[in-house]
């Protein structure tokens, strides 16, 4: 068991609406009965709206805690993913105190248990402390319900030792995932290194930066046969190495974010905090490699890395503010305003990229829209707009690029597993 | 507070070159220019902004641009404070926008801000009522200086279009490399940036001037302007040249590089024996202290430009949405 969430009733419920399921190829109008949390009965409506699909999967979310909880605990990280129309969500390891033991984590668990209003995994770290240089007791965190291992918000930078954690990481069932940045060439760098960059005289984060980790790390997995997950993938090099190494056979996959997806470096001009985010936005090709990368499944999974911080420590000059923006709340509407409602990519695509994607890409169940499944559904009003604004967040934190901006397309309403976690 | 921000016109800030049109780069310069006149009458100061307040915040040592700024506000008879901070707003525990914040709170009309990140004038106006005007933003700009060298150019030249300058030196780390090519498109004139591969940046094309990697470039420039090795702003450990000896043997003015008829300018502080021979520093070829004075009248111009000129503002940059 990987997933955890508090303890609670089963909704009895029924919900109507037209229900697009990628993976089903399902895409028609039925009503939905859901007893005790297991969907019992599909048949046909007259009613089109709203849109229902499988709820979605964020694999990359930073709930804070322990240690933040000032940005976010487990109860409003995963509201936040609930108002977001998540059913599940994977938590990142950089904590203070790091989990990479099975003591953080049975109290992470222990917590989720209490507080979780949505299933919440938790990946552990593959290093203790994220040092880069003594393995984190795997099996046993495993055992424990590690969902997966990474080091994320910070590179394994000694190749003898990725190779290591991906020969030993065999022995859980777990993946790795990886987040590439070779150090050594990202350091100073504030904002893409390109055009903007020159201009602004902001400290350059190469594409290079992430691409040398990226294809090393797949050349390890390669090596050692063992699946790879690549976190967070912002550059075209990244994307072409991903090509190639699934096209060799490698089990590798890899994620996207909505601002990578939606945003270039040419949004740093403004120096507004909240555009800055490691990776940094990069330039419109890498833009369009992404988006290509998304519609074809070289990348199948979308995922938020939902950073939140505090509002003190993004007021700062853009040099100084840390890496990261808010997303679980605003990710499908991002992607409907920017990407499938100017005719770029298909609404099922990015349904499939938010839902069963991802959960493919961690080894999680797929939210399924069938009779005698749990009941994981999301409810969304096409039509809807809504304008992004600081008081209407349900994370503790606001550090969000969409702030100001009028999205159209909202979640009105959630089920996860079984039970409604969210009504607009 | 937000509810005041809408009903005011936004103020006119100077962070950065790009906020500036062509009308207003030419005003200002002949209103520097008519600044000059009074500076040279036997009472220099003038009534013009009587009862104004003018607040410099500077965040990184600087001696040239303070003691401008603040000279400049005095001979327009503005009241004038300024507040110095030895490190970032970080070291000293209280932040930036608590410092803004603070500061505002006496109704400065004018904050003029130097600070070593990138985005502290923007956030500094960002939180303030007052004008503000960026004396430097860590590698990002710093548009007075560019003014007050295009002042220069045009007293030493007699013209600005088609003036062609060769900026030679750390380009990589130079606010004012930036905010000067910046400055020299808006007039018409023409840029040639010149300095070892490892100090272009990457991107540098998008200045839409010349880029060259040799010294020789510079002949044919009218005016030829040396930047200091910015060291500061090299994070340790990192070399750019392998030494300093060999970045003056490549890009160092010497007297033979210096063509007649051609002028020298530099910001300053200068490295004699570096960037710069001290016989070129002492020359007549060398424009430094008119720089130093062309500050002063380019700053007046400035305060009395955002004081008393009424000019809509510019659009707020808007952020890209694929």
């Amino acid at each position: 068991m990987t997933l955890f969430v508090r303890n609670g009733r089963s909704d009895s419920l029924t919900l109507e609406g037209r229900v697009v399921a990628p993976v089903q190829g399902i895409d028609e109008c039925l009503r939905i009965t859901i007893e005790e949390g297991l969907i019992t009965r599909i048949e046909p409506t007259g009613s089109s709206r709203p849109v229902l699909a499988p709820a979605f999967v964020d694999p990359h979310v930073h709930l804070r805690t322990p240690g933040r909880e000032d940005e976010e605990t487990i109860r409003s990280g995963t509201e936040a993913a609930a108002a977001g129309g998540y059913c599940a969500i994977l938590a990142m390891p950089n904590t203070d105190p790091v989990v990479d033991t099975a003591a953080v984590l049975e109290a992470l668990v222990e917590r989720a248990r209490e507080e979780a209003v949505i299933p919440t995994g938790f990946m552990a770290a593959i290093s203790k402390g994220q040092r880069g240089d003594e393995l984190t007791e795997m099996a046993e965190l495993a055992a424990r319900g590690a969902a997966a291992f990474t080091d994320d918000g910070h590179p394994v930078v000694s190749g003898g030792f990725m190779r290591r954690a991906l020969q030993y990481s065999g022995l859980t069932g777990r993946r790795l995932a990886v987040h590439c940045e070779d150090l050594a060439l990202s350091r100073g760098g504030h904002a893409h290194e390109g055009s903007v960059s020159a201009e602004l005289g902001l400290g350059g984060y190469p594409s290079v930066a992430e691409s040398v980790m990226v294809e090393r790390d797949l050349a390890l997995a390669a090596f050692e046969e063992r699946p790879l997950h690549v976190m967070h993938v912002s550059a075209q090099e990244s994307v072409v190495a991903l090509h190639a190494a699934q096209a060799a056979g490698v089990r590798a996959t890899g994620e996207v974010t909505p601002h990578h997806l939606c945003l270039t470096d040419e949004a740093v001009r403004s120096l507004d905090a909240n555009v800055k985010m490691n990776p940094p936005l990069r330039a419109e090709e890498d833009r369009q490699a992404l988006i290509s990368a998304l519609r074809d499944g070289t990348i199948g999974a979308v995922a938020t890395d939902h950073a939140p911080h505090a509002l003190h420590e993004k007021e700062v000059p853009f040099e100084e503010a840390p890496f990261g923006v808010t997303g679980l709340e605003t990710a499908f509407s991002a992607l409907y305003t920017h990407l499938v409602l100017p005719g770029v990519l298909g609404l099922e695509t990015v349904l499939e990229r938010m839902s069963a994607g991802p959960a493919r890409a961690l080894g999680l169940d797929e939210p399924r829209i069938e009779v005698g499944a749990r009941a994981n559904l999301v409810a969304l009003d096409l039509d809807a707009e809504w304008r992004v604004t600081e008081d209407g967040f349900r994370s503790r934190s606001r550090n969000s690029w969409l702030l100001g901006q009028t999205l159209r397309g909202r979640v009105v309403r959630t089920i996860a597993d079984g039970r409604e976690v969210f009504a607009a | 507070m937000s509810d005041l921000r809408l009903l005011e016109a936004p103020r006119r800030h100077l962070l950065s070159i790009r906020d500036l049109s062509r009308e207003d780069v030419h005003r200002v310069l002949e209103t520097a220019k008519g600044m000059a006149a009074s500076i040279d009458r036997e009472v220099k100061k003038l009534p013009t902004l009587r009862g104004r307040t003018v607040v410099n915040l500077f965040y990184e040592a600087s001696t040239r641009t303070l003691a401008s700024f603040e000279l400049a506000a005095k001979r327009l008879s503005a009241d004038t404070m300024s507040i110095r901070s030895p490190g970032s707003s970080v070291d000293k525990g209280e932040s930036l926008k608590d410092t803004a914040l603070t500061v505002s709170a006496y109704d400065p009309d004018v904050i003029v801000i130097r600070h070593p990140a990138i985005g502290a004038a923007e956030l500094v106006a960002r939180l303030t009522r007052a004008h503000v005007v960026n004396a430097g933003d860590g590698k990002h700009q710093h548009p007075t200086q560019a003014l007050l060298d295009l002042y220069t150019m045009q007293e030493a030249l007699g013209r600005l279009e088609g003036v062609h300058v060769a900026i030679v030196g750390d380009i990589l780390h130079s606010r004012v490399a930036r905010s000067l090519v910046q400055a020299l498109e808006l007039v018409d004139a023409r840029a040639t940036v010149i300095g070892p591969p490892t100090l272009l940046p990457r991107g540098v094309e998008a200045f839409g001037c010349d880029i060259s990697t040799d010294i020789a470039a510079a002949a044919d420039a009218d005016v030829v302007y040396v930047l200091r090795l910015q060291r500061e702003r090299m994070d340790a450990g990192e070399a750019f040249v392998p030494s300093l000896r060999e970045f003056t043997a490549l890009y160092g003015i010497t007297p033979e590089r210096v063509r007649p008829g051609q002028v020298v300018m530099h910001p300053g502080p200068m490295n004699r024996g570096v960037e710069i021979d001290p016989r070129v520093a002492d020359s007549t070829a060398a424009l430094v202290t008119d720089q130093v004075r062309s500050g002063l009248v380019v700053r007046m111009a400035v305060l009395y430009d955002l004081l008393t000129v009424a000019v809509p503002a510019p659009a707020p940059v808007a952020v890209e949405v694929g």
